[in-house]
């Protein structure tokens, strides 16, 4: 008998995949490829490499691109100086440190640094609260917050959690039997951590470290903040919006940031790939835990606190500057007022409202894409499924500028329908800078949560009765829910503290976010009183906002105990 | 409820380049407990989920009641599944889980509830339509999928490994409430196991696969006393195979072979040429004693090379020759225990060969 076709996917599936595909190649594909156009040609449209060659000609470009790998690198650097010890301690030894370090995981995510970086130059900086101490009790002065320096400090306070979070978990996963067969065989001590245990945890390190550059070389507000515009992604930014939008030097400085962070993520998805070796066996458990000797013990718990202040004093700062009145040349304010938080109320509710809609919208559509095209890849055999999920994760490579810079160049010439609008100018476009840039991380959400669901879930309900939209409405979507939830939320809030895309794409103070507020605040001296108390109401409402979704998601799983019984014979 | 038949006609199936069934064509009587028996990746789940409509036969038809059924979504089949890890929902009681498929169809509120309440009934649930999959035992969960599945009161029932995920003392348990209810129910059923104890002991009939292909279909002791190959002879129980040639002469046919020498077998045996002679270990009886072997059995001299103790008999492995000899020896209190190296007859009784072709 001639073999039938077998019927691999339905019309709706094929139709979805091509709605969610047309999106992804408008608003991250045409952007990105528009950029690295430009970036290679002349305005003639022949190609070119002469825009390269003017970029490594001017000293400022050059200077920038190292101090970008300078900042990038020592970021990584100093953020390991921190975590290593911690992780050490707390998979190690009995260390009462799990809220502790459930706390570092949320604070970069719940304050982006540009927001803390003008109240850590009240503390660090040269007149700051701790030089003014150094100063008068030993007569010297550190310069933490000299130039590269104050962006690296800034940034690796903040993005060291990513470090530690990525480290515990790989120290954690490595089976206590890896360890227990080098014991086994003669290894001890400092010889077994550096041959056996470090090494298994090394693929997390090199993930979380992945992770801190690519933050830290995407960030172009914190170096303005900091009044640093020496480094690649303020001078994309500068260039682009003090030049022109046809300044070629822009584009090549986003082409060479976007090549980065492909080599940073290149080279965790590298070290990732062999992982699995390491992890946990069903029945094994985690390494060995030593309890502390009385000096261990003083030594761990001192360098936590040490960390933990380091780590809220941006934090702290910000809180002082929104009481104060004035603050310079002294330890703490000299006097304190309310008067910021009602100039802030007055000037910004707008602010808040239009934060509300951009990454209401983003996240909804994010949760909306990630929900379907984790259902197409995991469930479908729709062609191009595939590059669908590529096109959506490499979302992560692309820095907020770039992104920003591409939607300026693609849509200046387009109106939206029925007005004289530019698209590029209008606020919806901030919303789906915001949707595209976040839909790596809600994805992952939606993927996690799919894959949590046994097959088997689905095919009894169309066994039942259920046909396949009945089967997604009532079973899929339910089981679904918390890890939809949670991309929500995380992408609602990640969007939240967005400045990146953002500060290219403001087109009109009254289409402006929080984010780009506090920036604007944070740009004069007066405006830094309000500017804090702005960051410190978008603060509570983000860490109110994260405690609640985080609560809401663990009942739900503790409620639902999600069995699949795995049990393949 | 009408009973209704279920028939495979040339179904053939390929994942990319693994062909996973092979023109399988095999008819399922009504209300007939039937079983699929195969070891892994033989194809049956695969065979179960065609006819459930979770995979695409690339040729074939599968009727069920006479009527084609291939292009028919799995939705609308009307075959109730009973799924190897259950698939209870975690987000629905046990009773909105039941009620599942009922309120699919439709049906009105109040004889959804007592449907629910009767299927909760019948697997002896009745108290627990409150409580989550979560909050029930391996056992429990089980009858919950199987509530669920009968409350449609479905045209065909379909388990798949149902048995596998309990504890052996369960397990045993189970198969017979299985049975019970399927006689009960009267519905045609079709289960899948690797288990060809569990086959053997339910199943009206059984058909066995090996690597797509249906090796023999038959009642359990059709299997167990005439298998057809090689494969059956030795997944259906224990067996001692021997390799050896057939020869004729006057009518009367011999198999030779070097570790049992010539052995007169019935004329019918399968044609000259090379065969295998196959005998089950318990139809062999061991004796240290020359004298006291009986005539009808041929005797074969050796040497005990291994014992194992099951309880209920000793096994023996016995050499002779260059072959090996398992032999199952019934245990009595104080019965003869040969010691490994010990010189040994063993009876091979004529009735109980079996020749097989290869």
């Amino acid at each position: 008998m001639a073999p039938r076709r077998r019927r691999e996917y339905s019309f709706a599936q094929a139709m979805v995949a091509l709605l969610i595909g047309l999106f992804l190649f408008v608003f991250l594909a045409i952007p990105v490829f528009t950029v690295i156009y430009v970036a290679f040609t002349n305005a003639d449209g022949s190609m070119t490499l002469s825009h390269f060659q003017s970029f490594f000609s001017l000293t400022l470009m050059r200077e920038s691109f190292y101090n970008s790998l300078i900042v990038g690198g020592m970021s990584v650097v100093i953020s390991s100086i921190f975590a290593l010890p911690l992780a050490y301690f707390v998979t190690r030894f009995q260390f009462r440190g799990a809220l502790l370090i459930q706390t570092l995981g949320v604070l970069p995510l719940i304050m982006p640094p540009f927001v803390g970086a003008t109240a850590m130059q009240l503390l660090f900086g040269r007149s700051g609260s701790l030089n003014l101490v150094l100063g008068d009790w030993f007569g010297i002065n550190l310069p933490i917050m000299e130039g590269l320096n104050a962006v690296i400090w800034v940034e690796a306070l903040h993005y060291f959690p990513f470090i530690l979070l990525n480290l515990i978990v790989a120290l954690n996963n490595i089976d206590r039997a890896m360890e227990e067969s080098a014991q086994n065989l003669g290894a001890s001590g400092m010889r077994l951590f550096r041959r056996i245990v470090f090494p298994l945890a090394m693929p997390g390190y090199v993930a979380g470290a992945a992770l801190v550059f690519l933050k830290v070389f995407d960030d172009v507000a914190t170096p303005l903040v900091l009044n640093v515009t020496n480094i690649l992604a303020a001078q994309a930014y500068l260039r682009i919006t003090s030049i022109g939008i046809d300044d070629p030097i822009g584009y090549v400085a986003s082409v060479i940031m976007v090549a980065a962070s492909v080599v940073a993520l290149w080279g965790s998805a590298l070290a990732l790939k062999n992982r699995d070796y390491a992890t946990l066996q069903r029945g094994g458990s985690s390494l060995a835990v030593k309890k502390l000797k009385p000096w261990q013990a003083a030594i761990a718990y001192g360098w936590t606190v040490f960390v933990l202040l380091l780590v809220l004093s941006p934090h702290v700062g910000i809180l002082l500057l929104s009481f104060s009145r004035v603050w310079s040349f002294s330890v703490i304010p000299e006097a304190y007022t309310l008067q910021n938080y009602a100039t802030m109320f007055q000037d910004s509710p707008h602010m808040l409202w239009n934060s509300a809609l951009y990454c209401g919208i983003a996240a909804s559509l994010d949760v909306i894409l990630g929900t379907a095209i984790a259902y197409l890849i995991l469930r479908t055999r729709v062609p191009g499924r595939k590059l669908l999920d590529f096109a959506a994760t490499s979302a992560v490579a692309i820095p907020g500028v770039v992104l920003g810079i591409g939607y300026l160049r693609t849509f200046r010439d387009f109106n939206v329908p029925f007005t004289d609008t530019p698209v590029a100018s209008f606020w919806l476009i901030i919303a789906l800078a915001y949707a595209v840039r976040r839909l790596p991380y809600a994805l992952r959400s939606c993927t996690a949560a799919l894959q949590q669901i046994h097959v088997a879930m689905e095919e009894a309900a169309q066994n039942l009765g259920a046909n396949a939209r009945r089967t997604i409405t009532r079973v899929v979507v339910p089981l679904m829910a918390g890890g939809i939830l949670a991309g929500f939320v995380t992408s609602f809030l990640t969007a939240a503290v967005e400045l990146s895309a953002t500060i290219m794409l403001v087109s009109a103070t009254s289409d402006a976010p929080v984010s780009y507020g506090i920036y604007l605040y944070m740009q004069s001296i007066a405006g830094r009183g309000p500017g804090a108390a702005l960051g410190v109401v978008a603060v509570l409402l983000v860490a109110i906002g994260t405690y609640a979704s985080h609560r809401m998601v663990h009942s739900r799983a503790a409620r639902l105990e999600v069995q699949n019984p795995v049990n393949d014979i | 409820m009408s009973k209704v038949s279920v028939r495979f006609e040339n179904v053939a199936l390929a994942y990319g380049p693994t062909q996973v069934l092979r023109d399988i064509t095999l008819t399922i009587e009504p209300g007939e407990f039937f079983a699929l028996l195969g070891p892994s990746g033989s194809g049956k789940s695969t065979l179960l989920r065609v006819l459930a409509g979770f995979a695409q036969p690339d040729a074939g038809r599968v009727l069920v009641d006479g009527r084609d059924i291939s292009r028919i979504p799995p939705w609308e089949r009307d075959i109730g599944m009973v799924f190897q890890n259950y698939a209870l929902w975690p987000h629905m009681t046990v009773a909105r889980n039941v009620a599942f498929g009922l309120e699919e169809r439709r049906l009105p509120r109040a004889d959804i509830d007592r449907k629910v309440a009767a299927a909760l009934q019948l697997v002896g649930l009745a108290e627990l339509g409150v409580r989550r999959p979560s909050q029930l035992s391996g056992g429990q969960q089980q009858r919950v999928a199987l509530a669920r599945t009968i409350a449609i009161e479905p045209k065909v029932l379909l388990l798949d490994e149902p048995l596998s995920n309990l504890d052996a003392k369960l397990r045993v348990h189970m198969r017979s409430e299985l049975l019970a209810l399927q006689r009960k129910l009267g519905i045609t059923t079709i289960f899948v196991t690797h288990d060809q104890e569990e086959a053997l002991s339910i199943a009206d009939r059984v058909a066995v696969l090996d690597q797509g292909v249906i090796q023999q279909t038959g009642t359990p002791m059709q299997l167990y006393d005439h298998p057809v190959n090689r494969f059956i002879a030795q997944f259906v129980g224990t067996i001692n195979l021997f390799d050896g040639e057939v020869t004729r002469a006057n009518g009367q046919a011999t198999f030779v072979s070097t570790g049992l020498g010539r052995v007169a077998v019935a004329a019918d045996a399968p044609a000259n040429g090379r065969a295998q002679l196959a005998i089950r270990p318990h139809a062999i009886r061991l004796s240290g004693d020359e004298s006291a072997r009986e005539a009808d059995r041929i005797w074969l001299e050796g040497t005990v090379i291994h014992r194992e103790f099951l309880g209920e008999f000793v096994r023996y492995v016995v050499r002779i020759g260059d072959a090996e000899l398992t032999a199952d020896e019934p245990h009595y209190m104080g019965g003869r225990i040969y010691e490994p190296g010990e010189a040994v007859g063993a009876g091979i009784e004529r009735a109980q060969f079996k020749l097989l072709a290869i």
